[in-house]
């Protein structure tokens, strides 16, 4: 059997094919949160708690209402991304004239209260959710085997990436997205409800994030602290990406999922720091991030 | 000023009977959090810089502290000096790499080095892993009076613990602070001016850092353990909030919210279980939206007529 460092390359390609989904995790997330950054100025510490809502809302639909795998992956985006949206209209809505570290904190206790309430209904174990029966089964590519929900979810966030993508910089809403981003008190003037497109972002980037929480529960455990170390690995893909780069977003976070599983072969005592110590390096040889502009 | 006298005194005495009054333990271990606080709001309240990984340092000098004085037999002084100075040696480092970016981007690299540094703390030998390090002896100062008793070890506390609240008060009013406060209001202006702004804040951020590390090794020792906990993100959050609820920018401030988290958090953990979170959330929540001044922030500014700080 091939070897690389001593370990089967079927081993190897497994890992890396693991650390591919972890990064179109980082890469959903990441790119909610560029986008969220992009027109509000805040950033979301409640993204990792926006991803276990989405995972929780799918769990407690297939436990509690039947609601199977497919409908869940739309309906729980939805229903976050209406918390979200009350949660912009109630809180954060204030807080924009005032220094984004208020909205940082702001979102932290946010963050700390739907863990709470979760904890508190559901216990600190995991819950598995079973993968959808037309996604079980492998794939067998004759050097590898590739179990089909994995590829799924990669599929499935590149899609969705690249669908945020185009909207934003090829479409018309995506220009009048990006012009209340330059100079909002312009649009405005435009007779554009500025407000309204703020609050719907807002939405939209909480909506990714529970999409993302959607398509990780087949194969994480559902748990309320899933989302809370998960969040602090996107801020540094964040960092290292360049904050407010679309494409940044997601290149990086696919990127530093492959890194991550690569360091489980061949140093798997490193694959939680490595995406940190890479943050650390890029920080010290470019500042700004590798897609960001100062 | 008079009434400053009267309340100091009051304090003073209140400080004092305090172990008569309250269980010893549990005083010692509101000063260290009100020390800790306090070097957090060095950064916050006087240089505006939100440091999300304050618990890397408060942590490892915990760790450090303990390791060196139970399976080395270090005196106490030596270990808690040997605290800081790794608390201090991370504050470099970190600092060094934080202070290259503001606001927003320096709360998320704190945040994420301080992940990085609790990891490590989660996989190396010498911190007890899950378990961490469990009794951890208090031993003596300088081997003449010993700090078994639960009052003493308090009032050993407490005198470090004023030491270093008129030393944050003496930096503040320092030139060194005006420069800092100077970063606070206006930083292109500082920089204008031709001060080395990243020089500035790199200082505050390990003398912050020592400081929060000093407080973590005292809590070692008075509690005699030190955990996964101590390096986690919820620390980091706690001292935010003990900072944020008592007033960012005041000196009384952060020991004010210190009292009121730690009552609180001994309090309710024993009655609500997973809501402590829920409830330490919600006094996020509020502190943000309707009482950024904090508790002290809002007296002074009620009742003195003066801005705080």
């Amino acid at each position: 059997m091939t070897t690389v460092f001593g370990v089967p390359l079927p081993a190897i390609l497994g890992q890396l094919m693991l650390g591919l989904v972890n990064g179109s995790f980082y890469a959903l997330l990441s790119l909610g949160l560029a986008v969220i950054f992009g027109l509000l100025g805040i950033v979301n510490f409640a993204h990792g708690a926006f991803y276990m809502l989405g995972a929780f809302a799918a769990y407690i639909g297939l436990q509690t209402f039947g609601v199977n795998y497919w409908f869940a992956l739309l309906l729980a985006p939805l229903l976050v991304a209406l918390l979200g949206v009350v949660i912009e209209r109630l809180f954060l809505r204030h807080l924009y004239r005032l220094d984004p570290l208020y909205g940082l904190l702001l979102t932290f206790g946010i963050a700390l209260i739907a863990e709470g309430i979760m904890r508190d209904q559901f216990g600190a174990s995991g819950k598995s959710y079973p993968v959808p029966e037309l996604l079980r089964g492998v794939f067998n590519l004759g050097f590898m085997v590739l179990p089909i929900y994995r590829a799924w979810v990669v599929v499935a966030s590149v899609t969705v990436c690249g669908v945020t993508w185009f909207l934003i910089e090829r479409t018309r809403l995506g220009a009048t997205l990006r012009a209340a981003t330059e100079n909002a008190q312009l649009v405005q003037a435009f007779g554009i409800n500025v407000p309204l497109i703020v609050m719907g972002t807002y939405g939209a980037g909480v909506a990714l994030a529970a999409l993302a929480g959607v398509l990780a529960a087949p194969v994480v455990q559902v748990s309320p602290s899933m989302g809370t170390s998960l969040v602090i690995v996107v801020f540094a893909v964040v960092v290292i990406g360049g904050m407010g780069s679309i494409i940044g977003a997601i290149v990086s976070g696919l990127t530093l999922g492959v890194i991550e599983g690569f360091t489980k072969v061949i140093y798997p005592e490193a694959s939680n720091i490595v995406v940190f110590v890479i943050m650390a390096v890029v920080l010290i040889w470019r500042p700004a991030g590798l897609f960001g502009r100062e | 000023m008079r009434v400053r006298v009267v309340v100091y005194g009051l304090l003073g005495i209140a400080a004092l009977a305090a172990p008569i009054l309250v269980y010893p333990v549990f005083m010692a271990q509101l000063l260290c959090f009100a020390m800790f606080a306090c070097a957090f709001n060095l950064l916050l309240g006087y240089t505006k810089m939100l440091s999300f990984g304050h618990a890397a340092y408060f942590g490892s000098s915990a760790y450090i502290t303990g390791w060196l004085v139970s399976v080395h037999g270090w005196g106490t002084l030596a270990g808690i000096l040997a605290g800081v100075a790794a608390a201090m040696l991370l504050g470099i480092v970190i600092g060094a790499i934080a202070v290259r970016r503001q606001g927003i981007y320096f709360a998320m690299i704190t945040l994420a080095l301080a992940q990085l540094v609790f990891f490590i703390c989660l996989q190396a030998d010498f911190t007890g892993g899950e378990n961490g390090l469990q009794g951890i002896p208090r031993g003596s100062i300088a081997g003449i009076i010993p700090l078994d008793r639960d009052a003493t070890m308090y009032y050993f506390v407490l005198a470090i613990f004023v030491a270093i609240y008129l030393l944050v008060r003496r930096i503040v009013r320092s030139p060194f602070g005006h420069v800092l406060e100077a970063i606070r209001e206006n930083e292109p202006r500082a920089i204008s001016l031709g001060y080395k702004v990243d020089r500035y804040k790199l200082v505050a951020f390990v003398l912050s850092a020592s400081i929060a590390g000093l407080a973590g090794s005292l809590k070692a020792l008075t509690l005699s353990f030190a955990t996964l906990s101590d390096v986690s993100q919820g620390t980091s959050g706690e001292v935010i909030l003990m900072t944020l609820l008592g007033g960012s920018g005041t000196f009384p401030g952060p020991v004010v919210g210190a009292g009121i988290v730690l009552t609180l958090q001994q309090y309710l953990s024993e009655r609500v279980g997973a809501w402590v979170s829920v409830i330490i959330g919600a006094i996020f929540v509020v502190c943000v939206m309707v009482f950024r001044r904090g508790i002290v922030g809002e007296i002074q500014r009620r009742f003195a007529g003066r801005p705080p700080g």
